[in-house]
């Protein structure tokens, strides 16, 4: 029987594993949560007692369903499933892969990455302090622990999951001191449109949520700085669409312009990249059903940012190429179909891109002193510093300046320093190239490292 | 126990039902729930996690998806952990800074 890896248990890996199995596959499900679901179907640790309803709101009937389907081929035993586990690389077709067990290596003869997307994150001057978060930070803090990251929160970025955020953490209780918008009114306009034409209920949902917050949102807003002492954030300095200087105090920030794609793995693997100007970020070439090179398959946000329902389809999709490559007979009335629906998705998606764009001028304002790097503390200036001997490229940036050299492995710097790089000599973001995945794409002990077993 | 008065970052919103259990941050007793993360119970009961290695700032975790790596924590004995995915354990002993027998690279 073909060995097939999945990597992610989101809706994604989730539906994928799905068709595998219904095709009478056994596939191999690795996933870092300890239970599968995703981060937009995560599900709170044993003991938690809120209902689908409260975590979920308008999906929960989709998060109950693909948990009940999962829990469901875990019981039957049709899947393998490693949760709390990271794959860390890839040596050829063997993944080694960290997890309770330590470090085992498993074999595989096609392999589905499903792995999701994060914030997409733009440098605010102070944002390196304790108490500013991502804004999926604040969504999994409410979701998963039920708490709430300050007792007077600022939420500000871009994207659908600004407003969803402001609109749950309200409804749970929290306080909300304000919701910044950088996207302009005009953006929005255009791109909710094009997003309401695409999937009019949905589009409907988020202006109800927004009509929700009142006075509390702000749209067209340029974010100056946040003031912070030794105890964290205490104020949000930015201006209105019609520059008006405003000071909002707080003692937490989340910040997020909409999502991109993981793909340390995905480059990894083998898989070319390009550039997409709609996304402002690089994202992995595949064919519509997600068949990239290599005998590698791409399903979910870690493909193109198409959101939770894009996933499930894309994963049915994906796992299907991969059936139909292996030679097995797929029924291809439900493929018409799906792949109607991811189209639908996608338009709906380039809405989502043009109501609410990446803030390249905010970025290409910053002072020399805003840190870039979270990880290491690296200015905009000390990445200036870099360009006369480093060149206009990333990753040589990268060599000599560190940024994007830290823990977090670039995920949360490259596209600033992509624009700070572009800025300053004047090039597209997409000519400073793409910064390159490097294993371990997850710390991992040196100790574990040593350890390796081989059971693939 | 950690209620909306707490001391610490965090505030609890919901989920207030679970089994007690308690823990040592810095040498510190401190209070918390089962099903808690070791970044939640941290930091309702405190401001921070950690200090930064490459500045003056403090630090309390950024992404709470295991993708910053920004909430690394040290334990008196035994590894370090991850604190946004790691379920607090009743007795854990947890350090904001290295352990005595681990040098200082700000030193």
């Amino acid at each position: 029987m073909s060995r097939v890896l999945i990597v992610g248990a989101g809706p994604a890996g989730m539906r994928a594993a799905e068709t595998l199995a219904r095709a009478g596959l056994v596939p191999i499900v690795v996933d870092e949560g300890a239970r599968a679901g995703g981060q937009i179907y995560r599900r709170p640790p044993d003991g938690f007692i809120r209902p689908p309803k409260a975590l979920y709101g308008a999906e929960a009937k989709k998060a109950a369903a693909l948990h009940r389907m999962f829990e469901e081929m875990l019981r039957a035993g049709l899947i393998t499933y490693h949760p709390q586990s990271s794959v860390l690389g890839f040596s050829g077709n063997t993944a080694q892969i960290t997890g309770p067990e330590g470090m085992t290596a498993i074999g595989f003869d096609r392999l589905i990455l499903a792995t999701g997307a994060m914030d997409r994150l733009a440098p605010v001057p102070g944002w390196q302090h304790a108490g500013v978060y991502s804004l999926g930070a604040a969504q999994i803090a409410l979701k998963a622990q039920g708490v709430a990251l300050g007792r007077r929160i600022v939420l500000a970025g871009s994207g659908p999951l600004l407003t969803l955020v402001a609109h749950q953490l309200r409804k749970a209780g929290a306080n909300v001191a304000a919701v910044l918008d950088t996207a302009p009114l005009s953006a929005q306009a255009v791109g909710g449109l094009r997003m309401a034409m695409a999937r009019p209920l949905v589009t409907a949902r988020g202006l109800a949520m927004r009509a929700g917050l009142g006075r509390l949102y702000h749209a067209g807003v340029r974010l100056d700085r946040i003031e912070a002492g030794d105890d964290g954030p205490c104020a949000m300095h930015w201006r209105d669409a019609r520059n008006r200087s405003h000071v909002t105090p707080c003692d937490a920030v989340a910040l997020g312009w909409h999502l991109q794609a993981e793909t340390a793995l995905t480059d990894l693997a083998g898989v070319a990249f390009d550039w997409s100007g709609t996304w402002a970020q690089w994202l992995p070439r595949a064919d519509a059903e997600g068949r990239a090179s290599g005998g590698v398959y791409l399903a979910g946000d870690g493909m193109g940012i198409l959101g939770a329902d894009g996933a499930e389809v894309a994963g049915r999709l994906a796992a299907s190429a991969c059936l139909a490559d292996l030679g097995y007979a797929i029924p291809l009335r439900n493929r018409g179909r799906d792949m109607r629906r991811l189209a639908r998705m996608r338009r709906f998606a380039g809405g989502v891109a043009r109501a609410f764009p990446w803030p390249a001028e905010m970025i290409r304002n910053l002072p020399d002193s805003t840190v870039i790097c979270r990880c290491e503390g690296i200015t905009a200036g000390e990445l200036g510093d870099t360009l006369p001997l480093a060149g206009a490229e990333a990753n040589r940036v990268k060599s000599l300046g560190r940024i994007g050299m830290g823990r977090c492995q670039g995920r949360y710097c490259q596209r600033a320093g992509a624009e700070l790089i572009a800025a300053l000599a004047g090039i597209a973001p997409a000519q400073a190239g793409r910064l390159r995945a490097q294993p371990p794409v997850r710390p991992a002990p040196i100790s574990l490292l040593c350890s390796e077993t081989d059971n693939g | 126990m950690s209620a909306a008065g707490s001391p610490g970052r965090l505030r609890r919103l919901a989920e207030t039902g679970r089994e007690p259990l308690s823990f040592h941050f810095d040498g510190v007793r401190l209070h918390a729930l089962a099903g808690d993360t070791v970044l939640t119970g941290v930091l309702l009961s405190a401001g921070h996690l950690r200090k930064a290695e490459f500045g003056p700032e403090r630090r309390a975790g950024f992404c709470l998806m295991g993708a910053c790596q920004d909430c690394w924590i040290w334990q008196e004995d035994g590894p370090r952990l991850r604190a946004c995915s790691t379920p607090l354990r009743e007795g854990m002993r947890l350090l904001s800074g290295s352990p005595h027998y681990w040098p200082d690279p700000r030193s």
